[in-house]
Parts: structure tokens; C-alpha cells; sequence
């Protein structure tokens, strides 16, 4: 069973963003990147698949520069065994990249296709489902819980006030959340070994991913600071502002 | 113009994020049909028709729809799209499910997560966890757009119903099945989603007070109980609890912080928050700058006052 | 410990001392048409997220390294075009004229730098040499040999839970030997510190002094910016009695660099740099600056500014100390980069020398004696009294400085001793009245957590404290009895806090907001508080710093 990972390199969770004073974007020079972490979740779980003996291949996919490749030995060394490099300059959106991973899961022809929900720089939560889509696949997003038997996979799904269990035949698509296990510390052998693993690189040539310029971006601001409100002098004036709130 | 909403019913329940969401279409068009998917939605298909604001309301009824998938909301959503110019749902976990499907299908772009709708193809919505906000522009054709519940309000007055048609199901979705729904019943509401949290901070001094104090006051609010890093450093509560950069960050319509001092990484965890009531004994609390309103006293008096009145 | 890595050369830090010993191995193995396998271990989550500096960068080693740096996309872009020199007091200032400016004050040819982007490209350059670099894996203990020679270090384990119990992630540490361990942690490496003591390294050294500098990048006003131009200042807030200064760099875009450093070998334990700091920011002359502006990041880091005088015994068995690590910065100039990269070529000589003699894990003596015809020796020989001099107080020590260097062109045969270590020079709080700092006005000044929220700092939760006290009773019985808990000033981050549970005072150490600047490691008066590494990756992620 061949499992397809799709991560994306975003800035480090740990990282404070500010919004350039021009309002052109977000000012990310030299700032530390990272997988985004919902991704690094679905290696981990995608490995651990293969550790159990589950899955046979882990592929690590991404869409985006030279820069990415940092990203990808990330996921070799968490144990992908090897990594795709779909090379563009471009700031794709979800729609774009679920095209591109469709057109590379061609000659893949994965059976197990991984998402992080959601990406912690632009917050879509799209490309999973829209990937799924496209393909006519099964999906199951915030996932917290998996099992594979007979191409069949067994979910539980995260949604609101409960647990969802569902049964998808594979080919499936599922999109990670928190709970789903917590990513392991990866080892300086893992590493070196992460450095002999192919990662092959796909030109936007082959591929030509375009967005279209379906949406486009008129400014980006910060969020305005709270005022300060009222001190209140008592209890009883206290409960009288809670219940007109 | 037309726009249609996917109404979201639970349990027969016409959740408010429907509200939400008509609020929010009403915003670009006058012509707002709903779209309701269910096994049973007679009584949500009625409720929604006496909504004000709405055309027309689409029932969509199938014995399998007990479990509503994803897949078989797009595809409903998708044999009636050519009508509309826009498509609106609730940024959740129903409809951030399918709305993403229905967006690959018809070949354009969805905005995710609008907090505020400028004009009929200008959005605003946060990036990077609400750091920031973009105001996007869409070309699409459809504009398809998910909603936060919280930035549009919920109520809408009560009409004379409008007419409710039943649409056909079409062929469903059959690589994939609901097994079944554990709901989780818990008395106290999970912190990630509670509609109100009642927070404690060191201020408290101890874990006894800590419980002491704020148990009984979240169980009077039927609130979510949450803490500061600090509060979970001195052992009082589980790391499970901490709200603030590196805990969970919550956005509850009430925020009450008791004994925190309001340190930046704290805030950065709750300042969403729509109202947010600050207890501590030292005025110049950093947390008071940013309270709505503030209460200095002895948390020892003052807590077991304000439950008791409460 | 069930695995060993094997390197020719193991060095710890990606600072650039260490990553410019590693590039100049490459070199040197590449002109011997030999292999040399270079391995540095970084306990950042990536080179440059624990480098702090102000800084001002004298390009000499960066060329005698990489005479190509420009080519190669050094970021070095903004030369220095202003040069200016500013007596504050607590109203007005004086500006030197800049004929008596001394010359070590002189930055003509210099550049503005983030020392944090300089280290990622040096990272960048040793990487296409093939260096192996593993950011996010600190050294934690050093490995002796059957004779006490170092072998190698032992990285640090990850997924120990706080109470010390293993958690299911847990991966140990690995021992990573090499034939030359290179000590390349910058200011009181925890392993230099070690080290100088197993060795009596510095048994005829003075004690080393520190300082602690304390930065902050601001956007300002674009007519208020001048690209380029250097100031720094002396006097206000500070009293007289106490070394330091400002400095206020004008960087690209809009951008300014502006910091403080205070010596820790001050007297009143009621002191505060991180105040001192945030009070500097409100004299007209420093407010008129950043008026409109708005702060984009916070950091803090020790400094070693004992100079020459300080320096230990650079080599032992096994191993050298360069930059920081050693104590090579110039105080007098303020910059250390230039010298930290030049000690780092020095010792890689060394050790290229060594190992293709066939020799390993001896005294690389080489290194010291290219240390002693070197101009950085030189240099330092010029500069060695400022730091004691100016440890005499302000006045003072500028006349002799001026005297030193203005008159005598450094031409002089007197040399001052300092042998005082700086946590001994603390006096009782009773001998000072208490200094009264104004609140922050979230404007211009702002306090601890709001700062270090702006230094992207983080550590796992769930990790046992890694600022370790000897005796856990010490911070109330000594420090806040006879002290006043100075512990909770000097420290830039807020990681020290004295709470008070049910009537009794107790210190509470919030060690996620450590910045890894080392200064209670340093100042402690009894040297209670010792720095280890936390967990991997943990610290400070500074951008561009």
C-alpha cells in the first residue's frame, strides 16, 4: 500500500508575524520555516503505517521553491522514503496545488493520501478535500484515529461534539488533526540517512500549475488592539453587566 | 443575484451557524434560498421558511442522510450551483467538509473564514491564526465562501414562511459510510469551542483555591474551565487547560480571567474573545488594559460573591 | 549509549566562530587534496536563532576567509556612512566632536549587520562545503578519554518528561567523537565553562567580565532614518559607577538596531539592565528616534568583554575554545564577529596541520601560537586595559581610554588587572536605596513578557527545569535576604519570580521564557544557578537578530 504525504513549508508556529508597514504582505524575511504541523502529524502517521507493516512506501509531496527541499528532508528523516518536489516560485492556492497532486499522483497511484487540515499560514483547509474531489476519492478530515484493513480504512473524525467513525474505501483521502498521535523526535541517524534519500524534483514546466488569478490579495493589516473598558466597583455591579452582556 | 446557504441541522436541530450564515449572504444578495439536507428536516425546513431574509427553502430528504457526508452535500450543492452567483456556508467542521469538494467540482476558488464582507466579490479574512487579516478579491464566476459564525449575527426575525420546495437526491456517495456518531457527553463544555470560560491564574495561590473557587462558579455558568501557563506551572491545573500562545486559543462569547495577570502570551490566546471580565487583587494588572470590564478585590470574597449572584 | 558517530572534527555552536573554523577545514582539506568530515552541532532550532549582536561587523576575517563574499551574497549591504559619539545626561546630551572620537570608536569600512543573517549565509557556505550541520541538537556534556583528553560530546536526550520520568518519545543522547573537539558556544559556553575549569585554563588569566546586552529592532519613521549612521552613547541612565553604553544602528528599511550593555560586575543589587534599557528609550535623544515607530523584536545575550587580560589557555587535550567561547570580542570596539571568525580560521589551521601529521586528540599548541602573531593578538594587546579601566567608572576610565588610545596610539606598557569575578562584586541591598523604575507605557517602553514574546522564545512544556540550583534554599535564605532577589532583575526574560504562597516567599523559575543569555549563570552571587541545555530546539527563535 503506497501512501502519498502533501506538506507544505510554512513559517515556524513559534514565530511571531508582522504585517509590512506597507500593507504588501507579510514580513517573513529570515524567519525560521517549518513543516506546518499538521503535516509533520501525517508523516508520523503515515511512517507508523508503514512500521506496523500497513503501508509498503511513504512519499512526501510539496509544491513550492528550492527551499521547500529543507522541508522534505524533514519528512524523509521522520522516515518518508522518498519525497516529490513540485519546483515553483509561485504563491499557489488550494486549488492549484490539488490540480498539481493530481496530475503527480498519475503515475503514483497512491492509496492513502495524507493532508494536515489545514495549513497555520493561510488557514484554508481546502487542499485535502479538494484534492479528494477532483479525484472522486473518499475523505475523511480531522481525523484523530485510524485503522486499514481489506482497503478499507477506519476513521474516527473530530466534529462537533462527538467522534465521527467512519468507513472509506481506498483509494481515501484524510486530513490530520492534533490528536492523531504526536510526531517523533527525529534522531542524527534518521537524519543521515534522510540525506541519501531521492527526492526528485518535478519543474513547473511539466505540470503548469497556474491559479488563474482567481483571488487576489488587495491588502493585508493587523488586527486592532483591545481597548480598555471598565472597572466596576462591586460584585453586584459586576452581575448586572453579565446579564445585559 | 442569487445566493444559496446550506443550512446546518443537527438532531433536527437548525444549529445557529445557519443564522450566521444567512446574515452573512444577505450581505451581497437579496435573494437568498437555503439549502436543507437531512433524514428528517420537515420541522428545520418550516423553521428556516419563517426566517427573515430568506426566498425560498430547497428540502432535500433521504433515509441515508441520517449521517450527513460531505461528499453527498457537495454533490447536492453541485446539481443546483448553476443558479446561484453565490454559495455560503459555516466555516466548521460541516462546512469546511464539504464546501472545498463543491469548490473543485465547479472549478473556482473558495474564500475561507470571512470575518467581514466588504462587497459582493471583496472579503476579509484572518490568515496565521488571526495575526493577520487580507482583504481578497474573488473572480470567480460562483463565489464560494465560508463563513465565521461569530462575525455575523444570529438573529433574524420571524416572517410569514416562504415556500419550501423538495429537491431529488441525487446518485449518493457509496465508497464511503457513518458508521456511527459517540457523542461525547461531557457536563462541562469542551475549552476549545465553550461559549463562556472561566480561567484562573497564580492570583489564585493555590490548587485548593483554585478548584475551590472556580469549579463552582463554572458549574453555576456551564462554562469551560481554563487556567494560565502560570496556573499550570504551580501544579494547580492539567497542561490540558492552558489557554494562551503555546495552550489552546479560545474565543468564547464570555472570557472570564480570574487571578491572571494578563502576561502577552496569555492574551494572545484568548483576546478574541467577545466579552472578557478580568478579577484581581493588583490593579495594575497587565489583563485590565484589555478587559471589557474589571473587578479588583480579594478573589476569596469576591468569586463566592459573584456565584452566589449569579 | 548504543550509538557513536564518528567525525574528524566535531564542533559545538553554529555561530560564526564555529562555522568559520568548519568552512576554513573544508578549505584547507580541499588544498591538501584531503577528506576532512566536519560535524557542528547547534542547540538552536536553526543557525542564527540564538545569535544576538548589535552589531557593527569589521569585514577583515570575513575576507581573509571568503575574500568573495560579496559574490557569494554576504549580507553585509549597509556600510557604515556616520559615525557619531553622545555623552548623555539625564536631560541633554553632548555630542564628542569627532576628532577626539578614539579609534576604536571609528567604524569607517564597517558594516551593519544582523549577525543572525550573517550566521544562516555562513551556515549556507559550509553546507556547500560539505559541512554537516544539526541545528536543534545541543552538546550536553563533554567526553573525556582514558587520559582526560576530550573525545567528543554527548548530545542531549529529548522527551524526558519534568518530573524526570521518559516519556514514549524518548530519544537519548548520542555521543559524537572526534579526533578535535572545537568549543564554539559563545559567551559562557556551558561546556567552555567546564572545560576551563577541568584544564585551569585560565589559572593565569584575570577573571573574565561580562556584560549583558539587551536589543531590541525597531521600525521607524522613514524621515527620521538615516541608513548607515552609527551612535553610540555613554552615561544616562547609568550611573557613573556602572559600565555600559547604548548603541543605535541604522540598519536597511526603515529598520534600527538599538541596544544596551551593561556590565554585570555592578554593585547595587537593585539594578536592573532590562530597565536601565527601557529608561534609556525615553531621553529626548533616543525618543525623538523612534517617536511613531514600532518595536519588532526583543533579545538578550551575555557578552565576554574581559579582552586579552581574560582570555584563558585556548587548547587542551583534544580541544580548543574559539570566539566567545574563549572570550575573544574587543570591548573597546564593542565587536567580537570579526575576531570570533579569525580564531576560528586560526584553530582550523591547527587542526588541518595536526591531522595531516596523523595526529589526534593532543594540545593543538599551533593554535595558540598563530593566536600570538596574529592581528587579532595585536589588536587586542591595543585594547586589553578598557575593559579594567573602564571598570573604575566612567570618568576614568574614558580619560585613560582616550589617553591609550588617542595619545599613545596604544603604544603603552602598563597593563591594568581586574581579578574580581563579577557575581563577587554585588553588594548588599542594604548599602543602596532602592531604584524606583516607572512603569512601561506600551510605547516606548514595555516590560519582560511583552519583550520575550517578541524573541519567539519557546521550550517544551513538559521538560525538566534546565537552570539547575545547587542549593534550591539559597535564593530566599541569601539572595532575597541579603540581596533583595536581584535574580529577578537581571534576568531580561522574567524567568525569575519571588511568589508568595500562604506568608512564605519562594522562587518560582519560569524556564520557557529563557533566552539562553546566560547572565544568572554568571551574576548568581553565589553561583547558585547553573545554565544546562534544555531539550533540543528549545530557546530563542530570533529573525535576523
Amino acid at each position: 500500500m503506497k501512501v502519498l504525504v502533501c506538506i507544505k513549508k510554512v513559517v515556524d508556529s513559534n514565530v511571531k508575524i508582522r504585517v509590512k508597514a506597507d500593507g504588501s504582505g507579510v514580513d517573513v524575511t529570515g524567519a525560521k520555516m517549518s513543516m506546518n504541523p499538521y503535516d509533520e502529524i501525517a508523516i508520523e502517521e503515515a511512517v507508523r503505517l508503514k512500521e506496523k507493516g500497513i503501508a509498503t512506501e511513504v512519499i512526501a509531496i510539496t509544491c513550492g521553491d528550492q527551499g521547500s527541499t529543507e522541508t522534505l528532508r524533514n519528512a524523509l528523516a521522520i522516515g518518508a522514503d522518498s519525497a516529490v518536489l513540485v519546483e515553483t516560485g509561485m504563491d499557489l492556492q488550494p486549488l492549484a496545488i490539488a490540480k498539481t497532486l493530481t496530475k503527480v499522483n498519475a503515475s503514483i497511484n497512491a492509496d492513502l493520501i495524507f493532508f494536515g487540515k489545514q495549513a497555520i499560514d493561510d488557514d484554508s483547509n481546502q487542499t485535502g478535500q479538494m484534492f479528494a474531489a477532483l479525484n472522486d476519492f473518499p475523505q475523511a478530515t480531522n481525523i484523530s484515529e485510524i485503522t486499514i484493513a481489506d482497503r478499507v480504512a477506519i476513521v474516527k473524525r473530530e466534529v462537533d461534539g462527538g467522534v465521527e467513525n467512519v468507513k472509506l474505501q481506498l483509494p481515501a483521502v484524510l486530513t490530520t488533526d492534533l490528536r492523531l498521535n504526536e510526531p517523533r523526535f527525529v534522531t542524527l541517524p534518521n537524519i543521515m540517512k534522510a540525506k541519501k534519500k531521492e527526492i526528485r524534483v518535478v519543474p513547473n514546466a511539466e505540470v503548469q500549475m497556474t491559479n488563474q488569478s482567481r483571488l487576489t490579495v488587495k491588502n493585508y493589516f493587523e488586527p486592532k488592539g483591545r481597548e480598555p473598558g471598565i472597572i466596576l466597583s462591586s460584585v453586584e455591579e459586576l452581575v448586572e453587566k453579565l446579564k445585559n452582556a | 443575484m442569487n445566493a444559496l446557504v446550506i443550512a446546518e441541522v443537527k438532531n433536527k436541530e437548525v444549529k445557529l451557524s445557519t443564522h450566521a450564515t444567512i446574515t452573512a449572504a444577505l450581505k451581497v444578495s437579496q435573494q437568498v434560498d437555503v439549502l436543507v439536507m437531512g433524514d428528517d428536516v420537515a420541522a428545520a425546513t418550516s423553521l428556516i421558511a419563517s426566517l427573515a431574509g430568506v426566498r425560498k427553502v430547497l428540502g432535500c430528504t433521504d433515509g441515508k442522510f441520517k449521517h450527513l457526508m460531505g461528499e453527498d452535500v457537495a454533490s447536492v450543492v453541485v446539481s443546483i450551483a448553476k443558479a446561484y452567483q453565490f454559495i455560503f456556508a459555516p466555516a466548521n467542521v460541516f462546512g469546511k467538509d464539504f464546501m472545498p469538494r463543491v469548490a473543485a467540482k465547479l472549478d473556482v476558488s473558495q474564500v475561507s473564514d470571512v470575518v467581514d464582507i466588504i462587497d459582493q466579490k471583496t472579503f476579509v479574512r484572518p490568515i496565521y491564526a488571526g495575526n493577520a487579516f487580507i482583504t481578497v478579491e474573488s473572480s470567480d464566476e460562483i463565489k464560494l465562501v465560508t463563513i465565521r459564525t461569530t462575525s455575523f449575527s444570529t438573529e433574524l426575525a420571524n416572517v410569514a414562511p416562504v415556500t419550501i420546495e423538495q429537491i431529488s437526491t441525487p446518485a449518493l456517495f457509496a465508497k464511503k459510510e457513518v458508521l456511527s456518531v459517540d457523542e461525547i457527553k461531557n457536563d462541562r463544555p469542551e475549552l476549545n469551542t465553550a461559549k463562556v470560560v472561566v480561567s484562573g491564574g497564580r492570583g489564585l495561590g493555590s490548587k485548593e483555591n483554585f478548584d475551590g473557587l472556580l469549579i463552582p462558579l463554572a458549574d453555576k455558568l456551564k462554562a469551560a474551565l481554563g487556567a494560565s501557563r502560570a496556573a499550570v506551572d504551580a501544579g494547580y491545573v492539567q497542561n490540558d487547560l492552558q489557554v494562551g500562545q503555546t495552550g489552546k486559543i479560545v474565543a468564547p462569547e464570555l472570557y472570564i480571567a480570574i487571578g491572571i495577570s494578563g502576561a502577552i502570551q496569555h492574551l494572545a490566546g484568548m483576546k478574541d474573545s467577545k466579552v472578557i471580565v478580568a478579577i484581581n487583587k493588583d490593579k495594575d494588572a497587565p489583563i485590565f488594559s484589555i478587559a471589557d470590564y474589571g473587578l479588583v478585590g480579594d478573589l476569596n470574597e469576591v468569586i463566592p460573591a459573584l456565584t452566589a449572584r449569579l | 549509549m548504543s550509538e557513536v558517530m564518528e567525525y574528524d572534527v566535531v564542533i559545538v555552536g553554529a555561530g560564526p566562530s564555529g562555522l568559520a573554523t568548519a568552512i576554513k577545514l573544508k578549505q584547507l582539506a580541499e588544498i591538501q587534496q584531503t577528506e576532512i568530515n566536519v560535524c557542528v552541532l547547534e542547540k538552536g532550532s536553526e543557525p542564527g536563532a540564538h545569535i544576538l549582536s548589535g552589531a557593527v561587523m569589521d569585514p577583515q576575517a570575513l575576507t581573509e576567509l571568503l575574500p568573495d563574499w560579496e559574490a557569494l551574497g554576504a549580507p553585509l549591504k549597509t556600510r557604515v556612512v556616520a559615525d557619531e559619539f553622545h555623552f548623555l545626561g539625564s536631560k541633554g546630551s553632548y555630542k564628542l566632536p569627532h576628532f577626539l572620537l578614539p579609534d576604536c570608536f571609528h567604524n569607517e569600512g564597517n558594516y551593519i549587520v544582523s549577525l543572525g543573517d550573517v550566521t544562516k549565509w555562513l551556515a549556507a557556505q559550509a553546507e556547500s562545503l560539505g559541512v554537516e550541520i544539526f541545528s536543534g541538537f545541543p552538546a550536553q556534556k563533554v567526553v573525556y578519554g582514558a587520559q582526560g583528553e576530550v573525545i567528543g560530546v554527548e548530545t542531549g536526550a529529548f522527551g524526558i518528561n519534568k518530573d524526570g520520568s521518559l516519556s514514549d518519545g524518548y530519544q537519548p543522547g548520542m555521543e559524537i567523537h572526534g579526533k578535535y573537539t572545537v568549543f564554539a558556544e559563545g559567551a559562557r559556553g556551558h561546556l567552555g565553562k567546564e572545560l576551563i575549569k577541568q584544564f585551569g585554563l585560565d589559572n593565569e588569566a584575570d577573571s573574565q567580565s561580562y556584560g549583558l546586552g539587551i536589543k531590541e529592532v525597531w521600525e521607524i519613521k522613514p524621515e527620521l532614518h538615516e541608513e548607515g549612521k552609527v551612535i553610540h552613547t555613554a552615561g544616562w541612565p547609568l550611573d557613573r559607577h556602572t559600565y555600559g553604553g547604548a548603541f543605535l544602528y541604522h540598519a536597511a528599511d526603515n529598520k534600527i538596531f538599538i541596544g544596551m550593555v551593561v556590565g554585570l560586575g555592578y554593585e547595587n543589587p537593585h539594578l536592573s539592565p532590562f530597565e536601565e534599557f527601557q529608561k534609556l528609550k525615553t531621553h529626548p535623544f533616543v525618543a525623538r528616534l523612534l517617536e511613531g515607530g514600532k518595536r519588532i523584536s526583543y533579545g538578550a545575550r551575555a557578552i565576554a568583554a574581559g579582552g586579552l587580560n581574560s582570555l584563558p589557555k585556548l587548547c587542551f587535550p583534544g580541544g580548543v575554545l574559539v570566539g566567545c567561547d574563549a572570550g575573544f570580542l574587543n570591548a573597546s570596539r564593542i565587536k567580537g564577529s570579526h575576531a570570533a571568525i579569525k580564531s576560528g580560521a586560526m584553530a582550523a589551521e591547527a587542526i588541518a596541520q595536526a591531522l595531516q601529521q596523523g595526529r589526534q586528540r593532543d594540545v593543538l599548541s599551533t593554535y595558540a601560537d598563530l593566536f600570538k602573531s596574529s592581528w587579532l593578538q595585536a589588536e587586542l594587546h591595543k585594547a586589553r586595559n578598557f575593559k579594567p579601566w573602564m571598570n573604575k567608572g566612567l570618568i576614568i576610565g574614558t580619560l585613560m581610554v582616550g589617553l591609550e588610545q588617542k595619545i599613545l596610539r596604544g603604544k603603552y606598557f602598563w597593563t591594568v588587572h581586574s581579578r574580581t569575578k563579577d557575581a563577587a562584586k554585588l553588594k548588599r541591598a542594604s548599602a543602596f536605596p532602592k531604584i524606583q523604575y516607572s512603569k512601561p507605557d506600551g510605547k516606548l517602553t514595555f516590560d519582560r513578557l511583552s519583550s520575550v514574546y517578541l524573541s519567539n522564545t519557546n521550550h517544551n512544556d513538559n521538560q525538566p527545569v534546565h537552570l539547575r540550583l545547587t542549593d534550591p534554599k539559597i535564593p530566599v535564605m541569601h539572595n532575597l535576604a541579603h540581596y533583595d532577589g536581584p535574580e529577578s532583575r537581571y534576568c531580561p526574560a522574567g524567568v525569575y519570580e519571588f511568589s508568595e504562597e500562604g506568608g512564605d516567599k519562594k522562587l518560582v523559575i519560569n524556564a520557557q521564557n529563557c533566552l539562553h543569555c546566560k547572565t544568572c549563570d554568571i551574576k548568581d552571587p553565589l553561583q547558585n544557578i547553573t545554565w544546562v541545555t534544555p531539550e533540543g530546539g528549545g530557546g530563542p527563535n530570533y529573525t535576523s537578530m
